[in-house]
């Protein structure tokens, strides 16, 4: 697998000019069709505290595409990240201000109902984490949050997310038996699943595979670009292969800035920033 | 002047360490490795003084009381008669007291646990809690005995004692009577007291072993805290929670100083049938017999220990199994 | 590819699936979690309410001891005699008491800290661990222990051993009996919390130590305990304030003659011990005597939270520098 994805056509990539938005010198080729645009980012800051982890993000997030963001760590992706299913909250200090939008509604707003924004952005995390539950149970948990099932819409409702996870074949037999007896492929797909199941828009994936043998790691960035046609997918790696492998859109971001943001495509072969070139021949990370 | 002068000319040429040890006098190996023994010696003597000192007490307890024991020890009333002395009564009463503090403990120490573990940020308040809930551990239990007494037994002096307010009737099991007086309610809510800091501390680090990254996950799916704290946290942490508050029930099962203080009654001859009936504990009855000095009452303090201690080993070994069995449950 | 097609079936199956199903209510939802918010934090205020209720309890009842006219609280905190039943003649100088809570937490301390210290070194940095994990339920059990049966044992088993192997003025009732009771009680909290304290050392510290060619005793001694100091402390005080609690063993061993005593084979009353001949006696309940108890209640709290109090912050500083 090491042919860039072919399946899309070539999108909205035009190379326009440098156009700074907030941090200086960044350089963010915007998504043409704005009608297909997901998640809006501008002049986005956010401290832990008093240390401000970002600084004036712009971008944006197309829909039904994979977008990745990659850069050194600690540059803030991870951060960039949990705002957009407000996963810092719980973090002590953690505050943002600027502009977050998920199809028009902000994301940052403090009436926000974050109970129903993790419904529709769901969450995939570095290390698999199954509840110590069965396989069934772990799928099923997400959705009965939401609403209350018949038997057997739930059953269906389980049985199509593991087959969106490519994962029912392998488990279709031990529905009832302890997640934790899964490999760790299979125990992170399973995560997988259990974001499908609540049906969200769009999947969050924090370096989804970083924690997986070269297996595995093949057979869920193919299962990502199978899942872009249905979901709109953001992935945090710190994997520039992976990122070239896996995505449509690639972000660079280096300490707490957006440094260039366009099709994967120009960002590997011919990047404009100095830095990006830098960062993607591995000078430097 | 003169030693100054000749401070310096000796001092022209400084020494290296390895100069500075080679002169220095050397300490004995030989007396190193005495030292060294003799001190494992001291360890091991401290340590088997430790056990021997378990040993005889076992030991001379059994032999005082072995012989009281039998069935009917287990199901007479006390008398003044040591021949037909029993423990029915306090073996019951501290039965029924246990439970009142359980049903009351777990509750209201977990409710607390969990309050703190995921409730609450860090912050002035919840260390001012913490902090309180450290030094009600080192309270004597006398002085809980004294709040039991005021508070339940005598409802702050609300309500008068001599005419109480009733609700039911005597004879049945739902009945009433405000203040509570010196009935197994009262006893329980007061030993509740003493095992709370316990109970909210092993629930609080049973919640701890939970580990973070399952709270995340259930979070971003969208769960709630409390949801997500009754879904994943709290079955995790059941079996420790459940052998912290076994540990509660065997401090509460051998407090006596409490029971005392609410003034219960000497004497008693009856089993608790209701909330508020009278009742006295294994330890009290223990305690009385050990006060009197005529012989037999004696080897009936003894039985009386004998019994308790094999309660308390009966409660150990059920923590012990519930523990495995919840463990390989939750798998 | 099949595999898109089978993919996106499979979701657009399972969004269905999900949509058949009926919502919950918002407004239910965010009720219900306010509700147990609630609930929860009312159980932690009532551990507030808790120590405030004793405060008040103890301070109320203690004014009204000091309020009757034939108390004096300058005789209270000065006094040398204790006797509150002598009909007519009355004397309230708490001293007696707290000399025999004293005496006897001292006999305790001196034969539980430095075993219990002892046997922590022991099984921390010399036991192999199949006698540690034999050992370590032993400690557990005798922790477990209830106090009346220290009692009964130093009744039973120490005072006729006093009595008869060391000498003949052991009566019935003396401080040595009851504070070796109380030391075997303490002994077991010295131990565990010392050998927590002593295990929570860094490895890497007694590696460098034995490198640098220190035997097992310069080690444990030199290194390992100086480290774990605060450690230690703290389960020294928190034992201390155990044995200045301590009810039972000393009201049925230590006697009821209070007196300012340093002889451990007198009979000596404890605080303690006080408090539970006025509760079980026939003393009324809104007398002089039953209030004087309360007066001494509050000392007994007073010290005892102090001492519970420093041992925490002991505590804390050993935590924060090891964990």
């Amino acid at each position: 697998m090491n042919t860039p994805p072919n399946a899309p056509p070539p999108r909205n990539i035009d190379i326009k000019p440098p156009m700074t938005m907030g941090a200086p010198a960044a350089v963010v080729a915007p998504v043409a069709d704005t009608e297909h645009i997901a998640i809006r980012a501008h002049g986005l800051d956010s401290w832990y505290g008093s240390v401000q982890a970002l600084k004036g993000i712009s971008l944006e997030i197309p829909k039904c595409r994979v977008t990745a963001l990659i850069g050194p760590s600690g540059c803030g992706k991870s951060t960039f990240l949990r705002w957009i299913n407000r996963m810092n909250d719980p973090i002590p200090g953690a505050r943002a201000s600027g502009t977050l939008t998920l199809h028009g509604d902000d994301l940052l707003s403090r009436s926000l109902d974050v109970v129903e924004l993790r419904r529709r952005v769901g969450m995939v995390f570095q290390k698999p984490n199954p509840f110590t539950k069965s396989i069934y149970d772990n799928v099923a948990f997400g959705p009965r949050l939401h609403r209350s099932f018949r038997r057997t819409d739930l059953d269906e409702l389980v049985e199509n997310s593991l087959r969106a996870a490519a994962l029912w074949d392998e488990v279709k037999d031990r529905l009832n038996s302890s997640a934790l007896g899964l490999s760790g492929g299979q125990q992170q797909r399973l995560c997988i699943a259990r974001a499908i199941a609540v049906g969200p828009e769009v999947l969050l994936m924090d370096e989804p595979c970083s924690a997986l043998d070269p297996k595995s790691t093949a057979s869920i960035e193919q299962l990502i670009r199978e899942l872009e046609t249905s979901y709109t997918i953001v992935i945090v790696t710190h994997n520039m292969q992976q990122a070239a492998r896996v995505s449509d859109r690639t972000a660079f971001f280096f300490e707490g800035t957006l440094v260039e943001c366009g099709s994967t495509d120009r960002i590997f072969t011919n990047p404009v920033n100095k830095q990006t070139e830098d960062y993607v021949s591995g000078r430097f990370g | 002047m003169h030693s100054l002068g000749a401070r310096t000319q000796s001092s022209t040429r400084t020494r290296t360490p390895g100069e500075i040890v080679a002169a220095a006098t050397p300490t004995s190996q030989a007396g190193r490795r005495i030292v060294d023994r003799a001190f494992l010696g001291v360890c091991i003597a401290f340590t088997a003084l430790a056990v021997l000192l378990l040993v005889v007490l076992v030991v001379s307890i059994w032999q005082d009381g072995h012989a009281r024991l039998s069935w009917q020890f287990l199901s007479s009333f006390a008398s003044r008669k040591t021949e037909e002395a029993g423990v029915r009564a306090p073996l019951w009463g501290s039965i029924w007291v246990c439970v009142i503090c359980a049903v009351a403990a777990l509750p209201i120490g977990v409710g607390t646990a969990i309050y703190l573990e995921e409730f609450s940020k860090r912050s002035r308040f919840r260390s001012f809690i913490q902090l309180n809930i450290a030094n009600l551990a080192g309270v004597p239990s006398i002085v809980y005995g004294i709040l039991g007494l005021t508070a339940f037994a005598r409802a702050f002096g609300t309500a008068n004692s001599e005419s109480p307010i009733t609700f039911g009737q005597p004879e049945s099991f739902f009945y009433l009577q405000l203040p509570f007086g010196h009935g197994v309610l009262a006893g329980g809510l007061t030993l509740m007291l003493v095992v709370l800091p316990i109970v909210i501390v092993s629930s609080q680090e049973a919640l701890r072993t939970v580990p973070g990254s399952l709270r995340t996950a259930s979070l971003a799916l969208g769960a709630t805290q409390w949801q997500t704290t009754w879904n994943i946290t709290l079955p995790a942490s059941i079996p420790m929670i459940m052998t912290g508050g076994i540990l509660a029930m065997s401090r509460a099962i051998g407090e006596a100083a409490p029971i005392l203080v609410l003034g219960v009654p000497l004497f008693i001859r009856s089993t608790p049938t209701n909330l508020m009936s009278d009742f006295t504990v294994l330890p009290l009855q223990i305690y009385n017999w050990s006060m009197r000095q005529q012989s037999g009452f004696h080897e009936l303090a003894a039985a009386g220990i004998i019994v308790l201690l094999a309660v308390l080993l009966t409660l150990n070994a059920l923590a012990v199994i519930i523990r495995h069995r919840l463990q390989r449950a939750n798998g | 590819m099949s595999n898109v097609a089978e993919i996106s079936t499979a979701t657009s199956r399972a969004a269905a699936a999900n949509n058949r199903g009926t919502a919950r209510s918002r407004a239910a939802r965010i009720g219900t979690e306010r509700v147990i918010r609630g609930s929860l934090l009312a159980c932690a205020l009532l551990s507030i309410a808790t120590t405030f209720t004793i405060l008040a309890i103890l301070l109320v009842q203690s004014a009204s001891f000091f309020a009757m006219p034939q108390v004096s609280a300058w005789e209270f905190f000065t006094g040398t005699t204790w006797a509150p039943l002598l009909g007519e003649e009355k004397h309230f100088g708490i001293w007696p008491l707290i000399a025999g809570t004293l005496l006897v937490t001292s006999i305790a301390a001196a034969f539980a800290l430095p075993v219990g210290l002892v046997v922590a070194i022991y099984l921390s940095e010399y036991a192999p661990s199949r006698v540690r994990s034999i050992l370590k339920p032993i400690l557990e059990v005798l922790a477990g222990i209830p106090t009346v049966v220290y009692g009964f044992f130093a009744l039973a088993v120490i005072t006729p051993f006093l009595h008869d192997h060391v000498s003949e003025s052991f009566g019935t009732f003396n401080a040595l009996g009851a504070g070796l009771a109380v030391g075997i009680m303490i002994l077991p909290i010295v131990a565990s919390l010392s050998e927590d304290s002593l295990r929570a050392v860094p490895r890497s510290l007694r590696d460098a130590a034995f490198a640098m060619g220190g035997t097992r005793f310069d080690v444990s001694t030199k290194v390992v305990v100086p480290a774990a100091l605060s450690g230690i402390v703290a389960s020294w005080l928190l034992a201390i304030t155990r044995a200045i609690g301590e009810t039972m063993i000393v009201a049925l061993a230590a006697g009821g003659l209070a007196s300012m005593t340093l002889n451990p084979a007198d009979e000596v009353q404890t605080m303690t011990a006080y408090m539970v001949q006025i509760f079980t006696g026939d003393a009324p309940a809104y007398g002089i005597e039953y209030k004087s108890s309360f007066a001494v209640a509050t000392i007994l709290f007073v010290i005892t939270l102090s001492l519970t109090v420093v041992g925490n912050l002991f505590l804390r500083a050993f935590r924060e520098e090891y964990e």
